[in-house]
């Protein structure tokens, strides 16, 4: 890293110790944490993006994929759901993986023509219904015990922190999928391609309620890092908050926040090290050379496809795993709230402002970009209050502006990444 | 057996929507198609852009109605789509001279061209939000149906009726117009031909004494035109959220790549698809298929493929068909 990024690292440590001073240091500690994830979604954008010039925008879908790795590894199993569908849920969907096996099968096996075509949609035919008659009626079951707290599978019941590499390897399998078809093929139909996996992705976990209970939203799972409210009652935690002179509600807040931020700090930390030695391996040199110029590289024996294929898995499994890890601190999943704009495109907007081709730059761009986005809301309504000083409080127009206030944000957020790409395309912390 | 009912019913709940909905697709499939062919770069901003301009058009219906203006049985709506039409080009003209055009000068690749529209994205949405919040809005007036229900039931003596909203009407005849009168203009115009000219061979254009900005400029005006009947037509249809027309990309791109990007002719085939496939696969067959089968016979479920929620996943799936298949789409669009 060079002297810049460390001043820009710095100013920014300062700048949240200013929110912790200031405001409240669990805010700080809040806007800390996401930041810390967001950074570690940036680094995997950062991989596709900077490293090899691939155009993901479903970074939503791989993130909600490892939120959903959470539940299927931390949350106690539900024994009467499984009695009453488990065995046929899983026979039902390894049947749909046979039937689209099969269908593979017979398209590579049969010659070129219309018999192909019909065996093929034949066999896809038979398979869904064969799969629907088991799969149908086992989900419904699952879904009709104890609708109002379970009616899904649960998890695994295993230590929470085990969720993340599963996450991270959920995402991997979703795209090594849409990878494999959609590379090799224009740079615009990655993006489309994956603009479309992540809405499925987003509709299966709201409507799947068998696996992930659907926008009935799965809470309360065990956190890897005790909760304030337990901590509330440790003798350590209430001398802690004597010593400070803060009262023990905040005190155990700030202590669980600083768990959080140890434990993403550490995978962060490993991550970036990661990064930076492949960046600097032949394999780094050798995925800018395919990224700066794809011909030579193919001329020089490189097989393009493949190692856009690796790399592409290699950071969607970076947004699982942080999408694990958001989950596992809130304790929930919530389908609902996953937005393209903000778990897609902010993530963008991290990676173009910190700089593309450039880990510190990206953790960095994860950092601001956060810090922004929680607080454009704030200094968004005191703009709108100060445009709308002068209406009369009974003014339609000025109780409409400042309910809207908060989509101030995606405003800023759009013209900063315009400017960036504008004036600055190679971002704060440019490559080397 | 009983065909007569079952076409019916199947026009009602399949047909007709499906028709109404892929002329919604067409027209916002052909701006972007357009866009590809002329500026060549997938615009991502195009759903938030057409939710912006059915919200000026909301606006001027407002304004209009508060004026006591109006064209019933019409929707007021279609008075004041000039006005959503004006302040679009209008916007996209500023998009284009503030952002797109130094990437042009500087013949930036055409994925930088993606990451800005993405910036134009988050700008027009936030003003969309600004303007509309997130809410649902209607803004549909005038008369609701063109035939309802009981009328058809009552004219035909049927079991099964059929049922024409106004919205739907509007929108087919509209989506025909339209076509109709880009086809003429693509084919028959000065300008037109020099588009055509322009997307098929930048260079030689140049070289004929083309000005690519004057092209750059048509083809913006005429997506603005689409974008905001395409939306229109949508909010009228199925009511105004600016959530959903984010979501009408995938559809949308969807259809133009069927067809083959940059290809009109196919984007407008691949929208009716699109919208016919998402609509077959998720529609409940029971009804269409208890007057098709024998006595007895009648399915007992709901024959629905696929729950309503997974209509994208059938849109995906095309796409992914396409793509696997015949990456150049039905009518070979340009080499891609």
């Amino acid at each position: 890293m060079t002297a810049r990024g460390y001043v820009l690292f710095a100013v920014m440590a300062l700048v949240l110790a200013a929110v912790g001073a200031f405001q409240s240091w669990q805010l700080a500690l809040t806007i800390l944490n996401m930041s810390l994830i967001s950074a570690i979604m940036a680094l995997g954008v950062n991989m596709q993006w900077g490293f090899a010039g691939l155009f993901n925008v479903g970074v939503m879908g791989f993130t909600a994929v490892g939120g959903l790795a959470v539940v299927l590894v931390a949350q106690p199993p539900v024994p009467d759901a499984w009695a009453a569908g488990g065995p046929g849920a899983l026979l039902g969907l390894l049947l749909g993986v046979a039937s689209i096996l099969a269908a593979v099968l017979v398209y590579k096996r049969l010659p070129k023509g219309r018999l192909r075509g019909l065996a093929v949609f034949g066999v896809l035919v038979v398979g869904y219904f064969i799969t629907s008659a088991v799969f149908g009626p086992a989900t419904q079951a699952i879904e009709a015990v104890n609708p109002a707290s379970e009616g899904y599978l649960g998890g695994l019941g295993l230590p929470v922190v085990l969720a993340w590499p599963v996450g991270a390897l959920f995402a991997a399998a979703v795209a090594w999928a849409v990878g494999k078809v959609s590379l090799g093929l224009r740079s615009d139909y990655l993006a489309i391609a994956t603009l479309g996996i992540s809405e499925i992705v987003i509709a299966v976990l709201k409507f799947e309620g068998w696996m992930s209970r659907g926008v009935n939203n799965v809470t309360g799972i065990d956190r890897p890092v005790t909760r304030p409210v337990d901590l509330q009652a440790a003798p350590w935690v209430q001398s802690l908050a004597d010593t400070l002179g803060w009262d023990v509600q905040q005190a155990a807040s700030v202590v669980s926040g600083l768990g959080y931020a140890g434990l993403f700090a550490l995978v962060l930390g490993a991550l970036i090290w990661l990064s930076e030695r492949a960046w600097n391996s032949p394999w780094g040199r050798m995925m800018r050379a395919i990224r700066d110029n794809e011909v030579s590289a193919r001329a020089m024996g490189k097989d393009v496809t493949q190692r856009h294929l690796a790399i592409f898995v290699l950071g969607s499994a970076l947004c699982g795993l942080a999408g694990a890890m958001m989950v596992s601190m809130d304790g929930q999943l919530t389908p609902g709230s996953y937005e393209p704009l903000r778990f897609t495109f902010l993530i963008w907007v991290m990676v173009i402002v910190g700089g593309s081709g450039n880990n510190w730059g990206a953790v960095l761009g994860g950092f601001i970009v956060w810090f922004l986005w929680v607080q454009v809301e704030p200094a968004g309504r005191w703009f709108m209050e100060l445009v709308t000083s002068g209406m009369a409080d009974t003014s339609d127009l000025k109780a409409h502006l400042l309910s809207s206030a908060s989509y101030m944000r995606l405003l800023t957020m759009g013209v900063a990444l315009l400017l960036m790409l504008r004036f600055a395309p190679r971002g704060l912390i440019p490559e080397r | 057996m009983d065909f007569l009912n079952a076409l019916v019913t199947l026009s009602n709940f399949m047909l007709v929507p499906a028709l109404a909905y892929g002329s919604q697709l067409a027209l916002g499939a052909l701006g972007i198609t357009l866009i590809y062919s002329i500026l060549r770069f997938a615009h991502f901003a195009h759903g938030d852009t057409m939710a912006l301009g059915t919200a000026a058009v909301i606006g001027a219906t407002f304004l209009l109605q508060g004026a006591g203006i109006g064209i019933a049985p019409l929707p007021t709506a279609l008075l004041a789509v000039p006005f959503g039409v004006v302040a679009m080009v209008l916007y996209l003209l500023a998009a284009d001279r503030l952002v797109y055009r130094y990437y042009r000068r500087v013949r930036a690749k055409p994925m930088i061209f993606v990451m800005a529209s993405l910036g134009v994205m988050f700008v027009t949405n936030g003003i969309t939000r600004l303007f509309m919040g997130v809410g649902e809005t209607r803004f549909e007036d005038g008369a609701r149906f063109v035939f309802n229900v009981r009328d058809f039931r009552d004219f035909t003596g049927l079991a099964e009726g059929l049922a024409l909203r106004n919205a739907q009407a509007i929108t087919i005849v509209t989506a025909l117009i339209v076509m109709v009168a880009l086809f003429w203009f693509l084919n028959r115009t000065r300008a037109g031909k020099s588009m055509r000219a322009y997307s098929d061979n930048e260079d030689l254009a140049l070289l004929s004494g083309i000005n690519p900005e004057r092209v750059v400029t048509i083809t913006w005006v005429i997506t603005g035109i689409l974008l905001v009947l395409a939306g229109t037509l949508y909010g009228l249809d199925k009511g105004f959220r600016a959530f959903n027309y984010f979501q009408l990309l995938l559809p949308m791109f969807a259809a133009a790549i069927l067809g083959g990007l940059g290809n009109p002719l196919g984007a407008i085939v691949g929208a009716y698809v699109v919208a016919l496939a998402e609509m077959g696969v998720t529609f409940a067959w029971r009804r269409v298929a208890g007057h098709l089968l024998p006595e007895g016979l009648e399915p007992s479920g709901m024959v629905q493929l696929l729950p309503v929620d997974y209509k994208f996943a059938v849109t995906f799936m095309i796409l992914v068909i396409v793509l696997l298949f015949r990456p150049t789409g039905i009518f070979k669009g340009k080499v891609l």
